[in-house]
Order: structure tokens, then sequence, then C-alpha cells
């Protein structure tokens, strides 16, 4: 047990949550556990994050970390609605909202969309591991073309890719990676959080139970044997100062509007991360190369997030009281009187 | 000539959609309003931009009467497609002022007509082609002007106050309708018994209000912060209202920095989702909508009842799907609201029976929500919703918010720490809760449907269940005392009573009337509020035939009123309903009670 305390006091143990009723070796407790490494090491305070979720194996991991926060396990494919609204109400709070590909690519579609296109401040990561668990099986949207279910069913239809997606829509935040790299996870989930707007971490995480098996796409071995890292990630936060000792021109060093960094060193040929058409270029090459490309894709460091552009105080719109709130006496009775 | 007939008729006027007759006819509602006379306008409109027929009926009573009337005294014909039908619609005696080449040659012969060349008078006197088609509605006002002689101040002032935000519109209208008005002088000698005259003392501090206007000033004043909507006929305008006042009342001068954040969603799942997101997080929220919308809010509705969200739902109904008749008045989600849901779900519903408490409704509903801690559902329909409605001016609120049982960071410190989201400590169902955000420890917890115990905790266990549904149960019985009572009328001591909600109110009253003229008088209770305050059973044991009117085809409040009585006065109640898509008139009310009452008496 680590004691060490964070910048926010605590210790790494203050952000575990309730044990985990998903199988085990499932992906998805590999997250909540990169996701408990990032918050801890972020310092993140308990108070600020607010868990959010809709529906599915992935939308009950939010009970298993950081239980001292706030959460809202919400209804199939609502995520988005409640995390912008949330949002709103308390522009102050962390958002950090968790679905599956299901509860995105299927029934959330829309939802993701639309929140990808106000770019609400809020990370959304997705536990994507092309199935339906808790439902035992069925395919989800982003089962690869041709990919087989554990009873032997072809998958006939194509992926919808939500990195792609959301890069369409103009996503200022896209990553993937796989729930076993948590050399990677972690620092896209710091990355992400940092992030001012909608920030999309896919992650293919196994289901051990339903889709690790030969002619999954989604299972351990293949996502190990074709996973292809476009760059070497890491965060710098804000309260760290950066040191780089690379050589000159092998690493690219993005910093984000609260000071912090995220620094890419290269590892092939050399991606910008703010090229959105290289970005989709990129998916699109490893798709055909038979490749899962895994790191930042794509971020814009400098766009406005929704309460911005919705022109929110401030203060939190939940902190006004009558006072700020009401029509003065003169103003009601002035309007009241053009009625007339 | 016959009696003149004084400050009691109805114009109707039939024009075609998107013509622009809409302005026409609110000048010329306010003008009458001007000259101190109630007026009752309804606008009969098409689920169309362009080119179907449109009906404005604008009713004027010396008594103030707000119910439509189906017997039409003026007609003004403006639409070739449906004047023929148009003309069955005016009583014997009535008027007709028409464009001067429909044919009258075998029309109705009992009707005074007054055959104006509005299309010639437009082409040689509106100089402005592109305003011609607009303006050309105006000419009839200055017929109905110089017909029923309005003042020109009248006149003049309904223009400017139609026109205050576009004061250079004024002048333009004015000459137009001086155009009618001038044909009116020149070429016509009255036929008919028709008048108005100013009046004193009707209309003193009495305004025109829509409904969903009300709605909207009523969530401001209530403190709304986060609103979230999809377009529908007829609530969108309750969010249109609510922009608009919000960026003149909540928005910082210097900055443009607003206190409010209004979202058009992608949808009505979206619109409810964050709505309930954001009440979650401690705003004020509300989302608006009709009934299609309240099918799409259906699920959202179930987790805030039993994540125990407070949440404010407008529901301005309509008539079902919008393939149907969108643009008619209904009050058919009364069950469906009342219940929506999967599950045990039941929800407040407050039932608005006129503008003025669209806006204390639309005001408290917040109140309500917070201290209940579920969603609230405030069901006007387009009849109030969309139509001008004479009303006293709104009062100023005087209470403070009401934002329910909060925990805050020192109300924790002082509790130590030691507290259950959902654990009854008050002994009135109604548990405490924190909002996202607050510093302490102790203050989070975890959000879920229904599989929880007081703790909040995960848990499928049944006694943990079936305890917090006999909760769930114990609150609404507490807020059922609490929502707003039932106004009761015994003054006819009459051993018949009539019940009705909403938007049917002002025929009723106008019934009620007319069955005391014919020597029936009628108790009346007007109900206000879901769950049935225990007064609406007291008030069925105190007469022996109780009526209950409403705009639907099932009786919907009818059903709910016979589940909360005890057998033995279930006979007593009778169901009056009226479900073509018009408001009810108050004939649908008189007649049928009158009938009733023959039978028994």
């Amino acid at each position: 047990m680590s004691t060490t305390l964070n910048r926010a006091g605590l210790t790494r143990d203050a952000y575990k949550g309730a044990a985990t009723t998903l199988c085990a070796g499932c992906g998805h407790n590999s997250i909540t556990n990169h996701m408990i490494k990032a918050l801890y090491e972020l310092g993140v305070e308990p108070h600020r994050l607010a868990k959010m979720s809709g529906i599915g194996c992935s939308s009950k991991t939010p009970a298993y970390f950081v239980e001292t926060a706030h959460g809202f396990n919400g209804v199939h494919g609502r995520m988005p609605a409640l995390t912008t609204g949330a949002q709103l109400a308390n522009r102050e709070l962390i958002m950090l909202g968790v679905s599956g590909d299901g509860d995105t690519a299927s029934i959330g579609l829309g939802q993701f969309m639309h929140m990808i296109r106000r770019n609400v401040d809020a990370t959304y990561i997705i536990e994507d591991n092309g199935t339906y668990g808790l439902t035992k099986g069925q395919f989800s949207a982003t089962a690869d073309l041709g990919s087989v279910q554990k009873k032997g069913a072809v998958n006939t239809f194509q992926p919808i890719d939500p990195c792609a997606v959301a890069l369409t829509l103009g996503c200022t935040f896209v990553a993937r990676s796989f729930s076993g790299d948590g050399k990677q996870v972690v620092p896209l989930i710091k990355a992400a959080l940092a992030h001012r707007g909608t920030a999309v971490l896919d992650i293919v995480s196994p289901c051990v139970t339903f889709n690790d098996h030969d002619g999954s796409t989604k299972s351990y071995s293949w996502v190990k044997d074709h996973e292809e890292s476009i760059a070497d990630v890491s965060f710098i936060p804000f309260f760290e100062e950066v040191h780089v000792d690379y050589e000159p021109g092998t690493v690219r060093d993005v910093q984000l509007h609260d000071g912090s960094h995220i620094l890419l060193k290269k590892l092939g040929e050399d991606h910008d991360p703010k090229d959105r058409r290289a970005a989709l270029r990129v998916i699109e090459e490893g798709r055909a190369q038979g490749h899962l490309v895994t790191g930042l894709l794509y971020v814009d460091p400098d766009s406005a997030d929704f309460a911005s552009t919705e022109k929110l105080p401030s203060t939190p719109l939940k902190d006004f009281e009558e006072n700020d709130l009401r029509l003065s006496r003169d103003d009601f009775a002035q309007f009241m009187a053009e009625f007339a | 000539m016959t009696e003149p007939i004084v400050n009691d008729l109805t114009i109707q006027a039939a024009t075609v959609n998107g013509s622009g007759s809409q302005t026409a006819n609110l000048v010329l509602t306010r003008a009458i309003f001007k000259m101190g006379i109630p007026v009752a306008p309804k606008n009969v409109f098409p689920s169309n931009i362009e080119g179907l027929p449109t009906w404005y009926q604008l009713r004027v009573t010396p008594e103030g009467h707000m119910a439509r009337k189906d017997r039409i005294d003026i007609l003004v014909a403006f639409n070739a497609a449906t004047w023929r039908d148009d003309l069955k619609s005016v009583r014997p005696g009535g008027v007709v002022i028409h464009e001067e080449s429909y044919s009258t040659a075998d029309a109705r012969t009992d009707l005074v007509y007054y055959a104006v060349p509005f299309s010639k008078l437009a082409k040689a006197k509106i100089p402005s082609d592109t305003l011609r088609k607009q303006l050309a509605n105006m000419i009839y006002v200055g017929v109905v002007a110089g017909l029923l002689g309005i003042p020109w101040d009248a006149v003049e002032h309904g223009v400017r106050r139609q026109f205050l935000s576009k004061p250079k519109a004024v002048q333009v209208n004015l000459d137009a309708i001086k155009v009618g008005l001038d044909y009116w002088q020149d070429n016509f000698s009255k036929q008919d018994a028709y008048r108005l005259e100013p009046m004193t003392g009707r209309v003193d501090g009495k305004v025109l209000v829509e409904g969903n206007q009300a709605a909207a000033l009523g969530a401001l004043m209530g403190g709304v912060t986060v609103a979230a909507w999809y377009p529908i006929t007829p609530s969108s305008s309750l969010c249109e209202y609510l922009i608009a006042y919000s960026d003149r009342f909540r928005t910082d001068p210097k900055t443009g920095d607003k206190r409010i954040a209004i979202v058009q969603a992608e949808d009505e799942l979206a619109a409810v989702g964050m709505a309930i997101g954001a009440a979650w997080a401690g705003a004020r929220s509300m989302t608006s909508t009709s009934g299609p919308g309240i099918s799409l809010m259906a699920e959202f509705a179930g987790l805030a009842y039993y994540a125990e969200v407070p949440v404010v739902i407008f529901d301005i109904q309509r008539i079902g799907p919008s393939t149907g008749l969108p643009t008619r008045t209904s009050q058919g989600d009364i069950g469906f609201a009342y219940t929506i849901s999967h599950g045990d779900t039941k929800h407040l519903v407050l039932l608005p029976g006129s503008v003025e408490e669209c806006y204390e409704f639309g005001r408290d509903a917040f109140d309500y929500a917070d201290r209940f801690q579920t969603p609230v559902f405030v069901l006007s329909d387009l009849d109030l919703g969309m139509n001008l409605w004479m009303t006293p001016e709104f009062k100023y609120p005087e209470k403070p918010f009401d934002r329910g049982k909060v925990l805050s960071k020192e109300d924790l410190d002082r509790l130590g720490g030691e507290w259950a989201r959902y654990m009854d400590v008050d002994g009135d169902g109604v548990t405490y809760r924190t909002l996202p955000g607050t510093d302490h420890p102790a203050a989070g917890f975890f959000t879920r449907g229904s599989g929880h115990d007081e703790h909040a905790r995960y848990t499928e266990r049944a006694d943990a269940y079936s305890r917090n549904m006999d909760r769930l149960s114990k609150k609404f019985e507490t807020a059922r005392k609490a929502m707003p009572a039932p106004v009761i009328d015994e003054s006819a001591g009459s051993s018949s009573g009539l019940i009705a909600f909403g938007s049917t109110h002002v025929a009723v009253v106008e019934a009620r009337d007319a069955l005391a003229e014919a020597g029936r008088p009628v108790d009346y209770l007007r109900i206000r509020a879901l769950p049935l305050s225990p007064e609406v059973a007291e008030f069925v044991r105190r007469h022996e035939r109780v009526y209950v009117v409403e705009q639907n085809r099932d009786g919907q409040m009818f059903d709910l009123i016979r589940l909360a009585l005890p057998p033995d006065l279930i006979a007593r109640l009778h169901s009056i309903r009226h479900y073509d898509g018009q408001p009810i008139p108050a004939d649908a009310v008189t007649e049928p009670i009158l009938e009733a009452e023959k039978v028994t008496a």
C-alpha cells in the first residue's frame, strides 16, 4: 500500500472504489486501475470529480474507482446528455465519462456525436470490446467486419470507428489505446483530463468471457500482435517542470491550456497531432494494413469549450440565488406593463 | 334595423397561412382591448408554413368570457378556398366582409355582406411590392374598424404595441389600415347591428399574455439556469421566449456572460437528459416539449424518479402524433404523464388553468421539484400556451427559493459526515442529497436507478428494494398534501358539481353562468395538481352528481378520479369530453349537463 501523498494530500488508496463485479481478467478492470493511477498522480480532488456513465459492463466501472466522488450511472447511451447538463450546471467539475462500444456506437451514437459537436469539457472513455457483455455476447457496432463471435457467427457489417467518427466531427482530442498498455493509457487519461473540451479516448479492452477467442479482433492476443503505437506518450502536469533530454526533432511537445504538456516521442513515421486529416489517414492506413493504430491521434489545445461558447460566467450556474436570477421588482413591473 | 349589439360579438378572420394575417389579427385584438373591452383571441392554424387555411377568432364580451365560441357574428373572408364553408359558421343576421371577387350569387340570404376589393385596393394603394401581401391584411383591419366604430387612437395603439420592436413598420401599417377605413367610409352605410363602444372598469390592470410567455417568465423567476429543448409545436415558443427574456434579463451587459444555459438539443431524449444532469449537479433545470417529446422522455423520467433528481418538464399538450393534428389543442397527456416510465413510477403534475397559473406554476414547479427531489410535469396546452389571454398582471414572488434538503459542506461537518442519501430521517419520505463539488470527504455518493440501499450502495436485495419503494410512496403522499389545492366554489349550493382542470376552466366559468340562468346552478372544483387532493373525494361526497369535464376522448381525469374514490361514490361521476382539436366552447359543457339534469330532475 502506497502511503505517498499526492498534491491533494491523498494516498493512492483514496482513489480506489468498490470491489469490481466484472469478470476476472476483464480489460475494463485494467482501465479502472489506470484511471486510479492517473487520477492519483494528477492529484485530482475527489470532490471535484464527477464520474458519469451509461449502461453496460463499462458503465459499471465508475463505482470501482474514487469511491468518495459523485457518480451518476444513467440510462443506456445517454451519458453525454447527463454529462453536458452537469457541466453546464457546474463548470468547475471535472467530468469523467465512461462508456462502452454498445453504449457509444450503437444506442448512444447520436449523443456521442452531438457532445463532440458542442465540445463539452469532459473526458469520454470508451471501453471498447466489440461485444455486449451484460446481455451475453452479441456483436456491437465496433466489431470488425469478418470478426467471429464466440459461437462462430461472423460479423457481416462494417464497424463504426469512434475515433474516425470523432475526428470527422472536429473532436478536439482523439486518442486510441489498449487496456493492456498502461504505459500509454495512463498519460493519455491524464492528457484527456487536462484537455479543455471533449476528449475521446477509445481503449480496446478485451472481453475475456465473450470476445477473447481466435477470430476476434478485440482479443488480447490479436491486439498485442497488431498494435502499432504512433508515438510514445508522456504527460507532464502543469505542476511539474518539463525536462526535455531528447534529440531535437524526435519529440513533439503539445502544451495544453492549463500549462501541462503532452510529449510525443516519434516511433516510426512522424505524426503531427494537430493535423486532423493526417490523423484520419493514419487510422485508415492502419486499418488497410491490418494494424490497430494507438496513441494520441489529434489534439486542438486551443479550442473553446461548450461553457465558453455558451458564454457562461466563471461562477457555476448552480451557485446563483434569487437575487442573481430573478428580475428586480422594477424590471418586473416594467416588463409586465409591456404586456398591456 | 334591429337593436344594436354592443361589445358582444365574435369575429372570425379566415385567411391563408403565412400571409401575415396573424399580425393583422393581433393589431385588431390590441385595438379593441385598448377600448377597455375584454377580448379573447384564438388562433386556429394548420401544420404548415404557407398556403393552408387558418382562422383567427376574436371574441368580445362585456363579461370577459374567454372560451371559444362556435357561432360567428362577423366573418372576414379572406380565403377563397374555404369561403363557402366559412359562411356556414356565421349566425343568422351576422356580417360577412369578403373579397369582392367571391360570388355571393347563391350564398346565404340571412347575412349582411360587405364586398371589398381587397386585391385591387392593395395593388392601387400599397406602393411596396415586397410588403403588399403582408399589408393587404391590414386593409381588413381598417374595414372592421369602420364597421364597428373602433376609434383611430385605439387602432394606432394596436399597431404601435404590435410593432414595439419594429417602430419603422408602424407608419406603413397605419397607412394600409387607413386604406380600409377610407374604403368603408366612402362606400358603405351600416346595415348590421354590431357596435363596439369604449368600456371602463373591465380590463383595468389587465394585460394580454400567451401561456408560453407566462411559463417562460415563471421559469425565469423560479430560477431556472439550465434549459434544454427540442423544437416541437406548440411548446417551441416557451423556450424561444425564455431565450429572448434571458438575453434581456440574464445577460451581463458588460461581459455578455449569461446566467443561464439554454440548449437546443438533438432530440427530446438529450433534452431531458441534459436537464436531469444539470439538476443532479445542482442547477434548477427544465425542458419543454409536447406529447411526442414526452414519449421520448419516458425512460429518463423513470430514472429521475428513482434516482430522485429534481427536474421540471413542461408539456404543452396537443393532439398526438406529428402526422396528426399537431397544431390543435388537447388535454390528452394527463394519464400518460402522470405515470410515465417503466415499473412503479408516478409523478407530480401541475395543471395551470390560466396564464397567471402558467406563470405561478412555471415558477413554483422548481420549488416542488427541489423539495420532493423528483420530476415535476407542468401540463399546459396549445390553447393556453399559444393564444393571448387577458389576465391580471402577475405578482412578484415574495418567497425565496425552496431548494429542498441539500446538505452543504458545513452541514456535513456538523454531522461529522454521518448521512445517507436515501435514509428517511424526517419521516416524510424525503431524504437529503449533496451536490457534486461539495468539498467534504463524505459528500460523494453514486447515483443509479432503483438498485440501491439507504447509503446509495448497489444492492439487489429484496428487502432493501421494497423498503425504498415504500419510502418513495411515502414521499409521494407527502407531496400530495403540499401540491396546489383544488379551487372550490360551492356558492351555488347545488346538489350537482362540476370538476375540470387546465384550459377547460374558461368554458366552465361561462357554462356555470348559463346553467345558473337556466335554473340549474352547479358547484365547481378545479383540480390544479396530481396526485389528487383528498378534497376531490370530499367534494364528490357533498354532491349527488358530479360532471368531470375534459378535453380528451377517454376521460383520463375521470378515470383517475374514479380510482381515487371510495366505491360508494363512483356512480356519482359523469364524464363530459370534448376532443375535436378545437378549444372547448361553453356550450359543450352546458348542453350535456342540462340534458343530464333534465333526466335526474
